[in-house]
């Protein structure tokens, strides 16, 4: 097939044109010249983008896919942001605190305190730019119940808040009009001959044509390592790029041997095995139930989380709509003691036929209100599966879904490890710790994306003269990567594939040991060989095959930084559970891994663990924090609780907040109790009014 | 789940003016037209209305356009296995070729092309990302009739027959099943941006969940772009696409003109630059859509009418302008 490499200098239709171009090896390449190069086009790649262009600096975006097709899009429960919407006694300690605890407090205390404080804003931002959240009865941005969250504090709308997410900044990036490069993949970042980053060498998808892009910044904003699993919530675009485009460039990785597995997948059909079922299921109010019916959670509740979760289904049942009287349920631990927990039913021989547990909304909601809250989850099932979920209980099991490790950053600038380099979203580590809670990503996002794309900007603005790119790295790269194509023989890359994929879900999966680590390596190590000899048929267009056989390196390296660093983490903790050595050991707390390549051989070391300063280790004691009553006087929750006799019926008022006749979108934010006269107007209209005349009559 | 358990599919089964064309080439096994387009061949129900395009229940199935008993030759199927017939080829030309595989229980259409993938065709080229309806990359002409791979089962198409798996065909082909949507994004570029009014006193802007729920309904969109291809105003009149926006963006000109916070106007670049009048409210759209977006009725229709409003109708423009005063 063509591809003559001296081929022809123009993009793709649509796409940005080369106003220079550079003779390699391989003939005449294009080249392009900005001071920000953003590798990735989801949520914090948009942002960074947005933010750098804001800031001068010229900017543009390199996406695999099409635009506004990243992982993102999959996103659903909502976005975390202690906005205090729902719940006045939310602030950004309280966020911190439950980030922290959810982490495991291997966190970064400092992108947690960034993260917590900042996420706010990036929601009214996103509402700026024109998304539309789903509201509360005085016409505010409506929050709902996550895991871990000790209010309801994601923002969202019905389970598609990513998809709204990813539209308003695509949106965004095409108004301020940011070149995008779509369907072109980054294969290297160059240095030149002081080691200092000068830009990328990608390929176009659709042609097979080389590219080269020269930058003084670059933002990795690549997302996860899904695909290194069998059964995963992620698309064929989470391959590792970004964190091997670093390993490679010479930067670090760290807490690689974090990664979450959320706990309801879907479990069947075979087909669908790990489709992503929404939190936010449990937040409405679903609940878990093993084959005897039996609401096992309350069996799983950690010490640590014992004096902030309900005991008994009643008290849980109540925390739906009174979270001042009443504790959490457990069905809404964070996420790692969730997916353990149904991992050990179904092991015990209380799961459902299918090899998980059962989910039920359906006997705890009404049908008007499971479809408007959680739409997508409806149609998924239905078309899916053939399973009305307001008429009978889901089957959900724990699958592959979320890398806490990645990029190690500095949590102010998002800077990695080298210079010119920078990194957002779930591509850089530290925010989540040992295990994220639902809805942090989404914020993560945002909010380190901005600063992702500020601090790039600040340094290409800073750094001067041209960056020299070096001819000998683009040959070199061009080189090995076309050679799969040229092979006469050697394994199809959809073998190799599957074959890793089946090693790191059966031997790295949820439930580890040191002997079947072990056994990965060497597994990963005989892979890494014959990925040398991966052959490939047909040309370069547009040629999955070939994608994916240059995909496997990546995929395989990172796969090796997740095994060697779980090797090393002889404890269990969050998104690392040690079958071994089944107990948290405090000796670990003091210790994030951070793994390196030296030549070609992973180099994991432990790193000491950042402490928080006192003021903010304070918030993270057991007791609740003092900041959560100080936001508004004391017995606001009577508000919610007392004001809304009809949500424990299970229809959650959100749910009304479209019915509600003349809210207050009129703009009369001062006289919101008109606004909603069946639901709290009986509450103590006073006593959160004081805040900002509105009353948390939601829940 | 049976259609008859979903009203909403149950209704979008009868359909399929659109469909008929690039079946009937594969059917007949062909190469495709001269332009290389797997569709090209096919007029997509002349006048593009449904209602001609009609005879739903004929168009509905495969087996309308051609006998395809004929069609597969020597390769019935049995039941367990199954036959797809997948367009294979670039801008420059290309054919339907059959490949044969078990069938595996709950599959949906993406699943089979993805084993094909990874065990006869390594280099078949196919867009997806999420495999769950919610990001609308794999769009495809399925037994003629466009849809999400990853959302159609196999188990809801006719067991019999092989499974027709074509391009869209309003796109240019770049290679087997993926086509140049770049039209699509260049007409975004072309869309003037929200703008919202300022915010409340306290920092907020307030929005009542009725007022915004038929913006969220057109946020919903996935871009999967079937809308698009569908629409007879621009399948087979590239001619038309510079001066004519397409359903998928006049959903995103509704949501704009009806989210409560914005302040701009784009009626006339709707009258003028985006086409609005081409569209003469088939619903060819609506059909399509898999996220159930009521395309014409509440996003063109709506349109139309304020574009109107504003233009041709000077009795509605003295009343604006007395209400104004009062």
């Amino acid at each position: 097939m063509a591809g003559s490499s001296a081929g022809s200098m123009s993009s793709p239709p649509g796409a940005p044109q080369a106003t220079a171009s550079i003779t390699t090896a391989a003939g005449e390449l294009p080249l392009h010249d900005y001071d920000v190069l953003v590798i990735g086009a989801g949520g914090s790649g948009l942002r960074a983008a947005i933010e750098a262009h804001i800031q001068g600096a010229r900017t543009a975006i390199v996406c695999k896919s099409l635009l506004g097709k990243a992982h993102t899009v999959m996103a659903e429960g909502g976005i975390a942001a202690a906005m205090g919407n729902v719940y006045p006694q939310d602030n950004w300690k309280v966020h911190f605190r439950d980030t922290m605890r959810g982490g495991k407090f291997l966190n970064n205390w400092r992108m947690a305190e960034l993260h917590a404080k900042e996420s706010p804003d990036r929601v009214q931002e996103l509402e700026e730019w024109g998304a539309v959240f789903d509201r509360t009865p005085d016409g505010r941005i409506l929050q709902r119940d996550f895991g871990g969250h000790r209010y309801a504090r994601l923002a969202h709308v019905g389970d598609h808040t990513g998809l709204e997410m990813i539209r308003t900044l695509q949106e965004k990036a095409t108004a301020e009009q940011i070149p995008v490069f779509m369907e072109c993949s980054i294969r290297t970042l160059l240095k030149d001959a002081n080691g200092q980053l000068t830009g990328a060498l990608g390929y176009w998808r659709a042609s097979g044509e080389f590219i080269v892009f020269r930058a003084k910044a670059i933002v990795l904003a690549t997302g996860g390592i899904g695909r290194a699993f069998q059964f995963t919530t992620n698309s064929w675009e989470s391959t590792a790029d970004g964190q091997s485009l670093a390993l490679r460039a010479g930067a670090d990785l760290m807490d690689m041997e974090f990664f979450q597995f959320h706990p309801t997948g879907m479990v069947w059909p075979v087909s669908v095995r790990g489709l992503l079922v929404t939190e936010g299921v449990r937040g409405d109010g679903g609940t878990l139930k093993n084959s005897e019916g039996r609401r096992f959670m309350f069996d799983y509740v950690p010490e640590m989380f014992r004096a902030e979760t309900a005991d008994t289904e009643e008290e849980a049942d109540r925390w739906y709509t009174d979270k001042v009287n009443a504790r959490r349920t457990p069905d809404l631990l964070p996420r790692d003691e969730v997916a353990r927990a149904i991992n050990s039913e179904v092991k015990a021989g209380r799961g459902s036929p299918h090899g998980g547990v059962y989910l039920d909304i359906a006997s705890r909601r009404s049908p008007e209100y499971i479809k408007r809250r959680l739409p997508s989850m409806y149609s998924q099932f239905m078309e899916l599966a053939g399973v009305d979920i307001t008429k009978e209980p889901m089957e959900v099991g724990p699958t592959s879904h979320y890398a806490m490790g990645g990029i190690k950053v500095d949590a102010d600038t998002a800077a990695c490890t080298i210079p010119a380099l920078f990194s957002s979203g779930e591509a850089a580590a530290g925010l989540h710790g040992a295990n994220r809670l639902g809805g942090n990503s989404l914020s993560d996002l945002v909010v380190f994306g901005r600063r992702a794309g500020l601090a790039a900007a600040e340094y290409a603005k800073g750094r001067t003269g041209t960056p020299e790119i070096e001819r000998g790295q683009i040959d070199a790269a061009v080189a090995a990567a076309l050679e799969p194509l040229e092979r006469d023989q050697g394994e199809g890359p959809y073998e190799l594939h599957q074959e890793l994929r089946e090693t790191m879900q059966s031997l790295v999966g949820i439930i580890r040991t040191g002997h079947e680590l072990e056994e990965a390596l060497e597994r990963l190590g005989k892979l890494r060989e014959h990925a040398k000899h991966v052959k490939v048929t047909g040309g370069r267009k547009y040629n999955p095959g070939w994608h994916l056989a240059m995909d496997l390196p990546s995929l395989l390296s990172v796969a090796e930084c997740v095994t060697r660093s779980a090797l090393v983490r002889r404890e269990s903790r969050g998104g690392h559970t040690r079958d071994d050595f089944p107990k948290t050991d405090p000796e670990f707390a003091k210790v994030n891994h951070v793994t390196s390549l030296d030549g070609d051989t992973v180099i994991v070391r432990a790193e000491p663990h950042l402490q928080p300063p006192p003021e903010l280790a304070a918030l993270l004691a057991d007791d609740p924090p003092a900041g959560s009553s100080t936001a508004t006087g004391s017995g606001t929750g009577s508000a919610t609780a007392g004001g809304n006799p009809g949500a424990t019926a299970g229809e959650n008022p959100g749910a009304t907040a479209g019915e509600n006749p003349g809210s207050t979108a009129g703009g009369n934010p001062g006289s919101t109790a008109g606004g909603n006269p069946g639901s709290t107007a009986g509450g103590n209209p006073g006593s959160t009014a004081g805040e900002s005349g509105s009353k948390e009559e939601n829940r | 789940m049976t259609t008859a358990d979903n009203p909403e599919q149950a209704q979008e089964q009868p359909s399929t003016a659109i469909g008929t064309s690039p079946l009937s080439q594969a059917t007949a096994s062909a190469s495709p037209g001269a332009s290389g387009s797997p569709g090209a061949s096919g007029s997509p129900g002349a006048s593009g209305s449904p209602g001609a395009s009609g005879s739903p229940g004929a168009s509905g199935s495969p087996g309308a356009s051609g006998s395809p008993g004929a069609s597969t030759g020597g390769s019935s199927t049995t039941s367990s296995d199954v036959v797809m017939r997948i367009w294979r080829g670039d801008s420059v030309g290309g054919e339907f070729r059959e490949y044969r595989l078990p069938s595996q229980p709950g599959e949906v259409v993406l699943d089979v092309v993805h084993r094909i993938q990874a065990t006869q065709a390594n280099d078949l080229a196919v867009r997806w990302n999420c495999k769950a309806g919610k990001c609308g990359s794999c769009s495809a002409e399925i037994n003629g009739r466009p849809r999400l791979m990853c959302m159609t089962q196999m188990a809801h198409l006719p067991a019999d027959e092989p499974v027709t798996v074509a391009p869209m065909r309003t796109f240019p082909i770049i290679r087997d099943l993926v086509t140049d949507v770049a039209f699509n994004y260049e007409m975004a570029r072309r869309v003037p941006p929200f703008k919202p009014r300022p915010r409340e006193a306290d920092g907020t802007h307030r929005m009542a969940q009725r007022d915004v729920d038929r913006v969220q309904e057109f946020h919903r969109c996935i871009e999967c772009f079937l809308c698009q291809d569908v629409c007879h105003v621009i399948r087979d009149h590239e001619e038309n696409k510079p001066s004519y926006a397409g359903p998928r963006l006049l959903v995103r000109y509704a949501s704009l003109e009806m989210h409560p916070l914005d302040t701009d106007d784009r009626r006339s670049l709707l009258r003028e630059q985006m086409g609005i009048g081409y569209c003469n409210i088939t619903k060819c759209c609506t059909e399509v859509c898999p996220e159930h977006i009521k395309i014409t009725d509440n996003a063109i229709i709506p349109l139309k009418e304020r574009v109107v409003d504003r233009s041709y109708d000077p009795l509605g423009w003295v009343g604006r302008k007395i209400s104004r005063r009062s």
